[in-house]
């Protein structure tokens, strides 16, 4: 157990799991964004863009996360040079929130679809009737109420994205919760269970309540209808 | 695409023309992307015949490509096996009306699901290489499966649940009626429906296994992506086989994600309640996928 207590004070398991946290912070803030437009963009009566929004959301959904992030760090920083910031460590982080937000705006699209599904049929007439148009609707009547009624799906989505955060390990983000747990069980082999457990259990704590709080707000907020 | 309908009805002489107008510039818009991503990796060398040519012999399929594919689908098939298993097994003892028995599936149900699946290979792969006497050629298979199977099988536990909650009560009532106990009318009246309506939701359960198999890469099991990128090492053409790859992995999970919508459609019918595909194809579903609380339109896109 002494040794145990010792390995905090060597690894910064506290950090690494702020680095999961900010990652997880920053790409779903963009793929929030990226998937409202998406989901605009499918509900839209615009044949192109109905079409460019499906598109996305068949190719990324079905691409694994892993070669997403692995594209990010071998093919757009080593072949094409993009670089998102001048250090090192900051350049690799933005790559990897760039990676999962591509992944998860399509789920985020999905997510908020879904919520518009919950809308009655009956508001975008009613919206029609009084002489909105598309967009005025979608700002006005439809989206406001999706949102509420996409609470829960898009709490899914958000605990995946903080779970995926993890796989920021492949494309290079060394200080995270999975590569941190690899070199300590590498380096502490008779502590592998104890070790193992810590990072586990810090995801439960993590992931746990965002469930709760997520299902309560849809419960909360849900249109009564 | 149900919510057409939700936004706008049939569109007028001037509403036509807005839209045609807005098509059109959609058309300019997408194609200029296009173009600035096509040229910038024109300029970059990336369209070089040299990077592609490789996936035009045989060789690199037969030694790459089709190796790695092979192994992909090996580790997920056995996964799907395996979380079925265990989802039907903890699914049941969740749904008994023996309390310790229910906690325990409970709390392992709900750990498994919260835990990412990469700490979990990474742990497996560590605590076999050190602790068991297992082929060490064999443990990074071993550790994949294990992490898909304890995560996946703990969804497709829940998917259990909510599909036997998503029957209608009078089917338990009907087999305790007639004399059932309660596990016997669980296991012949309610069971058999709910895994006919959870079916769909199954098959893309099955595209989350296969895409999370990928992760393989980083402890090491040579999977598809993992020979990519020794091919790509090789002929230094890592974004070529970085996107082969990913169309390969998008081909099989749309034929999957295709085949669950056929079935949840063909099942529309009989299943009663069918669980809403939308809720539980998000990888990752970590909630129990809900019985859908509007009616599915026209079977989740």
């Amino acid at each position: 157990m002494e040794g145990f207590t010792a390995l905090f004070e060597q690894y910064d398991v506290l950090g690494a799991f702020w680095v999961n946290i900010q990652l997880a912070f920053w790409a779903a803030l963009w793929s929030l964004i990226l998937g409202t437009v998406l989901a605009l963009m499918r509900i839209s009566p615009i044949p192109s863009l109905q079409w460019f929004g499906a598109a996305y959301v068949n190719i990324f959904r079905n691409t694994p996360l892993t070669i997403i992030m692995v594209f990010g760090s071998l093919a757009l920083w080593s072949q094409l040079n993009v670089s998102l910031s001048s250090d090192f460590t900051t350049n690799f982080f933005r790559l990897a929130v760039l990676s999962l937000t591509v992944y998860h705006a399509a789920f985020f699209c999905e997510a908020i679809r879904s919520g518009v599904n919950t809308v009655p049929l009956g508001q975008a007439e009613a919206a029609r009737a009084i002489g909105l148009g598309f967009l005025e609707a979608a700002r006005l009547v439809i989206m406001p109420q999706a949102f509420r009624g996409a609470i829960a799906p898009m709490g899914n989505v958000l605990i995946a994205l903080v779970k995926n955060t993890t796989v920021a390990a492949t494309a290079g983000v060394a200080l995270e919760t999975s590569s941190m747990m690899k070199t300590m069980i590498e380096f502490n082999p008779n502590l592998m269970t104890q070790i193992f457990l810590t990072f586990a259990i810090g995801y439960v704590i993590i992931v746990i309540p965002i469930g709760l709080l997520t299902t309560w707000a849809s419960k909360k907020l849900a249109v009564a209808r | 695409m149900s919510a057409q309908n939700v936004l706008f009805d049939a569109p007028g002489p001037k509403a036509r023309r807005n839209i045609m107008v807005g098509n059109i510039l959609g058309v300019l818009l997408i194609a200029a992307l296009l173009w600035v991503a096509i040229s910038g990796l024109a300029d970059k060398g990336q369209f070089d015949a040299a990077k592609w040519t490789p996936f035009l012999e045989w060789r690199t399929w037969e030694y790459f490509m089709l190796p790695g594919l092979l192994s992909t689908l090996k580790a997920a098939a056995v996964a799907v096996v395996t979380s079925i298993v265990f989802g039907l097994l903890f699914g049941i003892g969740r749904l008994s009306a023996f309390k310790p028995i229910s906690w325990v599936c409970g709390l392992v149900v709900e750990f498994f699901r919260a835990v990412p699946v990469l700490l979990m290979m990474v742990f497996f792969y560590q605590f076999l290489s050190k602790s068991t006497s297992v082929n060490p050629e064999q443990v990074p298979f071993y550790a994949v499966v294990i992490a898909l199977t304890l995560y996946n099988g703990s969804v497709i536990a829940e998917l259990v649940r909510s599909g036997v909650f998503g029957l209608p009560k009078g089917q338990r009532e009907a087999g305790l009626a007639i004399g059932l106990t309660p596990g016997q009318s669980l296991r012949s009246i309610e069971m058999p429906q709910a895994l006919v309506a959870m079916l769909p939701a199954l098959l893309s359960q099955f595209v989350v296994i296969l895409k999370d198999s990928a992760l393989g890469t980083f402890i090491g099991y040579t999977e598809l992506l993992d020979y990519a990128r020794r091919l790509a090492a090789g002929e230094g053409n890592i974004l070529p086989a970085l996107l082969v790859t990913a169309a390969i992995f998008i081909a099989l999970n749309w034929l999957l994600t295709f085949a669950a919508q056929r079935l949840s459609r063909r099942l529309g019918a009989r299943a009663g309640k069918v669980l809403k595909i939308e809720d539980t194809i998000e990888p990752e579903g970590i909630e129990a996928p809900v019985p859908a609380a509007a009616p599915a339109k026209g079977a989740a896109k």
